[in-house]
């Protein structure tokens, strides 16, 4: 290796930012879809009627034992031979949210679990229905106990979405592969991609944590 | 926090700079064993057997290049996208790996002589119409990234094909089985292997991207290495050895390969 050489990488920084905004838009589908998803299944295992609490339990288990990468190549290799086939960025997004999903369902659940009793009881004394409880007294509280865990976790989907560069997803990592197999200054290419993921993780922090207050569990 | 994040990347960067001097040779002969990069998901010429040992052209090279050295050989497995980092960061001494010649790689990376023959080409359904490259034009066509394909590809296809570029080729060749793409473009001993195993697709050989033997990569200015690595080459095509292996692995002779 000859010396560094951070130009020939910088000099494509189209392709860079290309590649960032694509890991960006991934992880905010995924966030809404994950997020929606975490939020049906945690009621579901903490309120649901008991099948479906079994079911969401499966469905949790299964995927939180299982490593990223093999879910999303069976999304985009597995699915084709049931004759379900999706774009390459498509499979990306499905299988983040299938991945937040759970993870997100059981966060969701321990901020529900952690609800006093007192708070639901009054509730329903004021003569509101299960769905009332649910959504305004129980759900907003509980996500606000659990949003820095929550907010770790998309981070997590985040950084764990460079693998979806092996299923050709054009995403920062593939931008910064694709740069070093046709420079080789792969040690350049792979700094400039980890300040780039840095920088995006510290900036969705933030964001996340000021979205939480002021919209989901905020007064 | 930003301090501690510059001296990071700082000590990172140190670490990375390298050593000017020609000790490769040295270094291999002192330790008495080498290590050879070779590849695992490029039958005939590196793929894992059922018994779990790599074994294929390359392996049987890196083998006999270890024994005229009189060292020990350590295999490491690398892919077509960081085989030359592994040179680079000396995780290997040598990199036989199907490995082709380009002027892109020979900014980073030496060359020895050839030691075996190679050509990449399209591959499709009968069915799906693939004359030249400008038939590409609106398809999906599957490469594996920073292979000698990829860049032959990216040249001659128009703008309108949409290629995807893969990890390694068993996702690429996986992405041609599942039909997730229409057109392949690899080398022929992975066309080859993939015919072979997926009759059903009825795949045919369309077009030619490029003839280029295969050659062994050594890091940059280590001309010792490579020059004892040249005569042990020279000497294995003097003695049949060369034309040995590729009648075994490939079904034919080596036939004429270029010195440089």
């Amino acid at each position: 290796m000859s010396h560094l050489d951070f130009a020939a990488v910088l000099v494509q920084w189209p392709a860079l930012l290309r590649g960032a905004l694509v890991t960006l838009l991934l992880t905010a589908i995924a966030t809404a879809g994950g997020l929606v998803l975490g939020v049906a299944c945690g009621w579901a295992r903490a309120w649901g009627p008991k099948p479906l609490a079994a079911a969401v339990g499966v469905y949790v288990e299964l995927i939180r034992n299982t490593p990223f990468i093999v879910q999303l190549f069976f999304v985009f290799f597995g699915l084709p031979s049931l004759g379900v086939k999706f774009t390459p960025e498509i499979a990306s997004v499905l299988a983040m949210v299938i991945n937040l999903g759970a993870y997100a369902a059981e966060i969701v659940r321990a901020g529900i679990e952690g609800t006093p009793r007192g708070q639901i009881e009054a509730a329903r004394s004021l003569a509101m229905n299960e769905w009332q409880v649910f959504l305004r007294v129980v759900l907003p509280p509980a996500l606000g106990r659990v949003w820095p865990a929550m907010v770790s976790q998309i981070v997590i989907v985040m950084l764990g979405s460079a693998v979806c560069g092996q299923i050709a997803t054009a995403e920062l990592s593939y931008q910064a592969n694709l740069i070093q197999s046709r420079n080789f200054r792969a040690f350049e290419a792979f700094i400039v991609a980890t300040a780039i993921y840095l920088l995006m993780s510290i900036g969705l922090r933030h964001g996340l944590n000021w979205a939480g207050r002021r919209f989901v569990f905020g007064r | 926090m930003q301090r501690r994040t510059l001296v990071i990347v700082a000590a990172l960067c140190a670490s990375a700079l390298p050593a000017f001097a020609q000790t490769a040779l040295d270094d291999v002969l002192a330790r008495k064993q080498i290590n050879i990069a070779i590849p695992t998901d490029f039958p005939p010429y590196g793929f894992v057997g059922t018994d779990m040992a790599p074994q294929g052209l390359d392996i049987d090279m890196a083998r006999l290049i270890a024994a005229k050295l009189g060292v020990k050989v350590e295999l490491v497995p690398v892919t077509s996208a960081n085989r030359i980092p592994y040179l680079q960061t000396k995780k290997a001494d040598l990199v036989i790996s199907t490995l082709g010649k380009n002027a892109e790689r020979e900014k980073v990376i030496d060359f020895t002589a050839a030691y075996s023959p190679f050509f990449q080409a399209v591959f499709a359904p009968k069915n799906v119409v693939v004359k030249g490259a400008g038939d590409l034009a609106g398809k999906t066509v599957g490469v594996t990234r920073g292979a000698i394909e990829d860049m032959e590809l990216t040249k001659i296809a128009p703008p309108s094909a949409d290629i995807k570029r893969f990890e390694d080729n068993n996702a690429t060749v996986a992405a041609f089985v599942s039909g997730q793409v229409q057109v392949l473009a690899t080398g022929a001993s992975v066309a080859g292997n993939m015919i072979a195993r997926n009759p059903a697709l009825s795949v045919e050989y369309k077009f030619v991207l490029k003839d280029s033997p295969n050659f062994i990569g050594v890091a940059k200015g280590e001309d010792k290495l490579r020059l004892k690595v040249n005569q042990i080459i020279a000497e294995a095509k003097a003695s049949g050895e060369i034309d040995r292996m590729a009648t075994k692995w490939l079904g034919r002779p080596a036939g004429e390969l270029p010195l440089q």
